[in-house]
């Protein structure tokens, strides 16, 4: 039999008309939350930046419980005494650096060399200590991997927050989880006046993570390649900030 | 038991063991291989699919009469992702904890053959509540092999049990890990996914020789 929906003409006004209703449907959508959506990521940045430093709601020893995003914007002026964005040498202060879009700035910076790359970072006050807390940006196996590094005076990292965009659920997905995030608390940044990060490692021989000199924490069975990420982000966005936070701290001295 | 016709009955029943998508129809393995590793991820893996394929087969079933044949398998692949989308820009502005948890699902929902298989198999040829149960048995039957294949990965690979140390703790030496028991490291790994479900299909096979195929 032949039917209406086999005609050429009955195809082509199909896909026009679900081409449009599809369109304007998820367009429309997307424009009416937008507010919302955007309003959540900042609360989810703010609450990223205070994990890092250790102010969270934590209670057993594996979740990951961030603050409320009701009370977040709050405690993120208590504990986050200053937001500077550093360009060239120039650091100035900016209120507004967590909203900085880091992943711009670094394909800014790509693309024209003589870009000065404009850098966040929040520094943060907690039981008396000074923090610095850079923001991070890598790649993963699929995607993007993120996060954020509270650096103490000592240049000692105080805590981490890791995210990731599409890392394979159960593997590198883990880098969420506090069994990696936890180890790096602690751990040296500095050797001997030079910048080496901290490396995720296999086979380091010390899954306890007890020694804290190593610059090495261990790494998760079966993601590799996630970990070399975490490594290889760690080693080039934290180290563009080591020279301003030892001059910040040289000058509080 | 009056609520389900037997032939309904059937329709949720079957794909859940000798018309399983995986083992029998041999669709949505990717997945199955990819995120198994966990338990966890395997119980959300399986929950989102069994919501979107039960949506999705209602939708593509509704649709059928109008959906141009030269081009239904365009229209299937817009209808899910314009359906996943929606959801996921919802759980991102009303619930955004969640929203973050299942983001990784996403694609790996979008582009599971068998959300398209069953479209095309079933959907387009069957009245709305039909496919609303071929949607849930289907699912449902992808995902009790994703979990079964998940118990044992997770549970040889890691020793664990949904992230609980079930055998002990392999780094303090306790439980079975004092008696010299080791983690298989190469359950983390999606090959051995792929050996667990060949012995799903083995096992299932003995026991149902009418799925031996010559």
């Amino acid at each position: 039999m032949s039917k209406l929906t086999d005609k050429n003409s009955y195809t082509v006004i199909f896909a026009i008309i679900m081409v449009v209703v599809v369109g304007s449907l998820l367009a429309g959508v997307a424009q009416t939350l937008k507010g919302r959506i955007s309003e959540n990521e900042r609360f989810e940045k703010q609450q990223n930046i205070l994990y890092a430093m250790g102010i969270n709601n934590n209670q057993g020893a594996t979740d990951v419980a961030f603050i409320p995003a009701t009370e977040v914007a709050e405690k993120f002026d208590t504990y986050i005494k200053k937001q500077v964005v550093i360009q060239g040498d120039q650091i100035t202060e900016d209120p507004e650096a967590f909203l900085i879009d880091i992943k711009q700035e670094a394909s800014k910076a790509k693309d024209d060399p003589n870009y000065q790359r404009r850098l966040p970072m929040f520094i943060g006050e907690k039981d008396g200590k000074t923090l610095y807390i850079v923001p991070m940006r890598g790649n993963g196996l699929w995607d993007a991997i993120w996060g954020f590094m509270a650096i103490d005076e000592n240049l000692r990292v105080e805590g981490v927050f890791f995210d990731h965009a599409g890392e394979t659920p159960g593997l590198g997905a883990n880098i969420k989880e506090r069994f990696f995030m936890d180890p790096f608390t602690g751990e040296e940044l500095m050797s001997n006046g030079t910048f080496r990060g901290v490396t995720v490692a296999k086979g380091n021989n010390d899954p306890r993570n007890n020694r804290k000199d190593d610059h090495r924490v261990d790494a998760i069975a079966g993601s590799t390649i996630t970990g070399d990420g975490v490594t290889a982000m760690i080693r080039r966005d934290v180290a563009m900030y080591i020279p301003h936070i030892k001059k910040l701290i040289n000058e509080q001295q | 038991m009056a609520l389900l016709s037997r032939k309904e009955r059937n329709l949720v029943l079957d794909p859940l063991t000798d018309d399983n998508p995986i083992t029998v129809q041999v669709l949505g393995i990717c997945s199955a291989l990819a995120i198994t590793a966990e338990l966890k991820a395997s119980v959300v893996m399986a929950v989102s699919v069994i919501a979107v394929l039960a949506v999705g087969n209602v939708v593509i079933s509704l649709l059928r009469n109008v959906i141009p044949n030269k081009i239904r398998i365009i229209v299937q692949l817009v209808v899910i992702a314009a359906l996943v989308i929606l959801v996921d820009l919802i759980l991102k502005a009303f619930a955004f904890e969640l929203s973050k948890q299942l983001s990784v699902f996403i694609g790996l929902i979008i582009t599971n053959c068998i959300i398209m298989g069953r479209f095309e198999a079933f959907a387009l040829g069957n009245n709305p509540w039909h496919s609303f149960l071929d949607g849930i048995g289907n699912a449902g039957g992808y995902g009790l092999i994703l979990i079964i294949v998940g118990f044992f990965r997770e549970l040889l690979g890691f020793g664990t049990l949904f992230g609980y140390k079930v055998l002990g703790d392999p780094i303090e030496k306790t439980g079975l890990y004092a008696l010299g028991y080791e983690n298989n490291g190469f359950m983390v790994l999606s090959p051995m996914a792929l050996i667990v479900i060949g012995i799903i299909i083995w096992v299932q096979r003995i026991k149902n020789k009418e799925l031996i195929e010559d």
